[in-house]
């Protein structure tokens, strides 16, 4: 197998398109046959990251890279940034207004989410430019 | 149990899924948060819910669960049984709330995720 690049597009303020790009990206990894232990750990992390860009941020772009050996994702939004991110990655930390509370997020889950489904996570945020997050999920135990 | 018997037990109602009513599931989980539920992977098949929009079925599409349940007479609306329709999972509400709903699954056999 090749190394397989997919591109998505989110939207921003389109809650009710929110998890499309990963859920076509989770049916894409069925496909390709990864073990559903993998399918589950990335989408959930890239679905988490996904609905973050846009109750958080003004959408942006995914980018994820298939091999055989690992899952590579991308996600690059135009939001505001995030001002700490070890106070961000806190479980039940949430900056969330009452109206996302509503819909069922800012639990203040979604990135300590994120760090547990994968096995490497990056987060490049610059105030007032966006945020981008990088994941990893290897789709086989780790080798000696 | 079976997908059929949560209708019975919780004296519901199906909205979508008919065909799928044999579906064999052991572990639920109750919740209004959406990330709670996406915290733990203990092989849940069942999501029990008082919220209502397509994010409640795209957590379920994410978690490989089988059925959703809506609580104190929720309703889905169209987009979300659309929604549900092409992911194949089962749409169920009825009256009771949640608390009753947990409790009476769970002395029915159906068990939580439970534990980190
Ligand atoms: N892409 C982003 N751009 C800007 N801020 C972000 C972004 N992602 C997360 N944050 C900030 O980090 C906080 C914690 O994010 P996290 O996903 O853990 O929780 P949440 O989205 O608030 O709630 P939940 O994910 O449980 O629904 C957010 O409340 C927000 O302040
Ligand atoms: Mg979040």
């Amino acid at each position: 197998m090749e190394v397989i690049q997919l591109h998505y597009d989110v939207n921003a303020n389109d809650f009710t398109c929110a998890g499309e790009a990963s859920g076509k990206l989770k049916r894409e990894l069925k496909r390709l046959g990864f073990e559903p232990d993998v399918v589950r750990r990335t989408a959930i992390a890239v679905y988490e990251a996904e609905i973050n860009m846009v109750i958080h941020a003004d959408g942006g772009a995914i980018d994820a890279s298939i091999s055989p050996e690992c899952i590579t994702v991308v996600l690059k939004d135009r939001g505001p940034g995030i001002p700490d991110v070890s106070l961000a990655m806190r479980e039940g930390y949430s900056t969330a207004p009452e109206n996302v509370r509503n819909l069922g997020f800012g639990a203040g889950m979604g990135l300590p989410n994120i760090k547990k489904y994968s096995d490497k996570v990056d987060i490049d945020t610059v105030i007032g430019e966006g945020t981008t997050i990088t994941l990893r999920i290897n789709t086989a135990p780790a080798e000696n | 149990m079976k997908v059929r018997d949560i209708v019975d037990i919780l004296d519901g109602s199906i909205v979508f899924g008919e065909d799928y009513l044999d579906r064999d599931v052991y572990r639920a989980c109750g919740s209004d948060m959406m990330s709670d539920v996406l915290a733990f992977v203990k092989e849940q098949a069942v999501l029990l819910t008082g919220l209502v929009n397509p994010q409640v079925v795209r957590t379920a599409e994410m978690m490989d669960m089988k059925c959703i349940v809506f609580v104190r007479g929720k309703s889905p609306d169209i987009g979300m049984i659309d929604l549900a329709q092409e992911r194949e999972i089962v749409l169920i509400k009825t009256d009771l709330e949640m608390f009753t709903s947990c409790g009476l699954l769970y002395a029915h056999g159906l068990r939580g995720g439970s534990g980190k």
